[in-house]
């Protein structure tokens, strides 16, 4: 709440003082009423002061009609005019301070709504405190996300796709570790955990619509996983180099086919890279063209187009990291399909866990 | 219409691309890997480019550039070309049809 603004407000009911001695009573009554509605219980300690002459009023403020009919009985003795002008006074003096209610409401309500987004950010930092372990990496998220509230939408929703993540990573580890898990129920987490990972994909894709530099810098990652980061996420191929160890024992026809998956997703990932290296350049030379004129409009108009472009290719590499998964679990057996998933969100984990350790560790003193 | 029909019936494997997508160039790259030679089509250096763009839309191509033809019918855009990849298919059919 900004005191300043509660200075203001109380000040103008200075000058009202003098307007008559109805005045201060009828205010004092309706500041009465606020102090019911909110907890900034400082203004009524400030109005007092501001008004020393209305001490023995103060008392009579939840007497308020009692003291309004002592001023009555003596106004009936004075001359008509001065009445009708006394009431008229009066009535704008009440309606001065209905707007300035309306006023202080107002400013209530808007420091009520920056209340809220503080607390916002306050626990997307924590979290990401959780996964990095060090207040420095938190800073630049929590910057970007006060920036820009569907960036903040999203690191929420990431950090709870996070912890859904881990909740199916348990469940699927008890279920594969017990004997009893028929190929049914391993089915539907693999299912599961399949539409896990397209969830996050449509989550990027709509994050990618308001920021999609951000999008690209991967800064709702933790530092582990931004080092094997390309185009906005993890590389297909590596997908399948991470998983192949674990699939075992494989048949001849499986190996053969997800031979041709790892080279078909190299390719497609050279192309998509090769395609990235030129949008780099002609983005660079939009924004550099014509150097040194002071007006760079037309420049940084030419270059939000090229920004689309950007958005396509994070949307192909996220659907070229959602085709790759799909066509691993039609390889593979349901089993096979769950032991790759398992291991490949346990891959993921011990990423995070790296970038909290490292940051982390004891440093030696040199 | 007429222009694409005849382009996609003269050409095993057509591309229609613009010399600023840089997708575009992605796919071209990729075939290029296939060693496929595909005949592209850069609407924005052409002079009915426009009516093209049009009618590929008309024709239900998902949209964006690139629009990939193989042995004359609409294949789709970069996700199509990505998925049927991936599915191990695309080799085939543009062996097929490659000049």
């Amino acid at each position: 709440m900004n005191p300043t603004m509660m200075n203001s407000t109380s000040t103008q009911f200075v000058p009202s003082r003098r307007m008559g001695i109805y005045e201060p009573i009828h205010q004092m009554s309706m500041w009465g009423d606020f102090k019911g509605n909110n907890c900034l219980d400082a203004s009524t300690p400030m109005i007092l002061e501001v008004d020393p002459k209305l001490d023995n009023q103060s008392e009579d403020t939840s007497h308020g009609t009692v003291g309004h009919s002592n001023k009555y009985d003596q106004e009936a003795s004075k001359p008509p005019d001065k009445v009708l002008r006394r009431l008229a006074q009066n009535r704008e003096a009440a309606r001065k301070s209905r707007l300035r209610k309306k006023a202080y409401v107002q400013q209530l309500e808007s420091s009520k709504l920056r209340l809220i987004q503080l607390e916002q950010e306050l626990g997307r930092a924590r979290q990401q405190g959780m996964y990095t372990g060090s207040a420095l990496d938190a800073s630049p998220l929590s910057y970007a996300g006060s920036m820009n509230p569907g960036i903040a939408t999203f690191e929420l929703e990431y950090g709870h796709w996070v912890e859904e993540q881990d909740r199916q990573l348990a469940d699927l580890r008890n279920a594969l570790q017990s004997t009893e898990t028929g190929d049914v129920e391993l089915r539907i987490f693999v299912d599961g955990g399949l539409r896990h990972y397209c969830d996050l994909f449509k989550m990027k894709a709509t994050a990618a619509k308001t920021d999609v530099f951000y999008l690209m810098s991967g800064m709702w990652k933790t530092s582990g996983e931004r080092f094997f980061f390309w185009i906005g996420g993890f590389r297909p191929s590596e997908l399948l180099k991470v998983l192949l160890p674990h699939l075992e024992p494989l048949t001849e026809q499986q190996r053969l086919d997800l031979g041709n998956l790892a080279q078909s997703c190299q390719q497609a990932e050279d192309a998509l890279s090769q395609g990235m290296d030129r949008l780099h350049q002609i983005l660079g030379a939009a924004i550099a063209k014509q150097l040194g004129e002071g007006n760079y409009l037309p420049q940084v108009g030419a270059a939000i187009e090229k920004l689309d472009d950007l958005a396509r290719f994070v949307g192909q590499a996220d659907h070229l990291r959602q085709e790759t998964l799909q066509q691993i679990s039609r390889i593979l057996t349901t089993r096979q399909a769950a032991r790759g998933l398992l291991a490949l969100g346990e891959y993921f984990q011990r990423l995070r866990a790296l970038s909290s350790l490292w940051s982390s560790r004891p440093r030696e003193s040199s | 219409m007429e222009r694409i029909v005849k382009l996609a019936s003269e050409n095993g494997i057509l591309i229609f691309s613009k010399s600023t997508c840089c997708l575009c160039y992605a796919v071209q790259i990729l075939f290029k890997e296939l060693r496929v030679q595909p005949r592209i089509v850069e609407i924005d250096t052409i002079p009915d480019g426009l009516e093209i763009e049009k009618a590929l839309k008309r024709l239900g191509s998902s949209g964006p550039l690139p629009s990939v033809f193989i042995g004359g019918k609409l294949v789709g855009s970069t996700n199509e070309v990505m998925s049927l990849h991936l599915s191990g298919n695309l080799v085939q059919l543009l062996r097929q049809h490659a000049v």
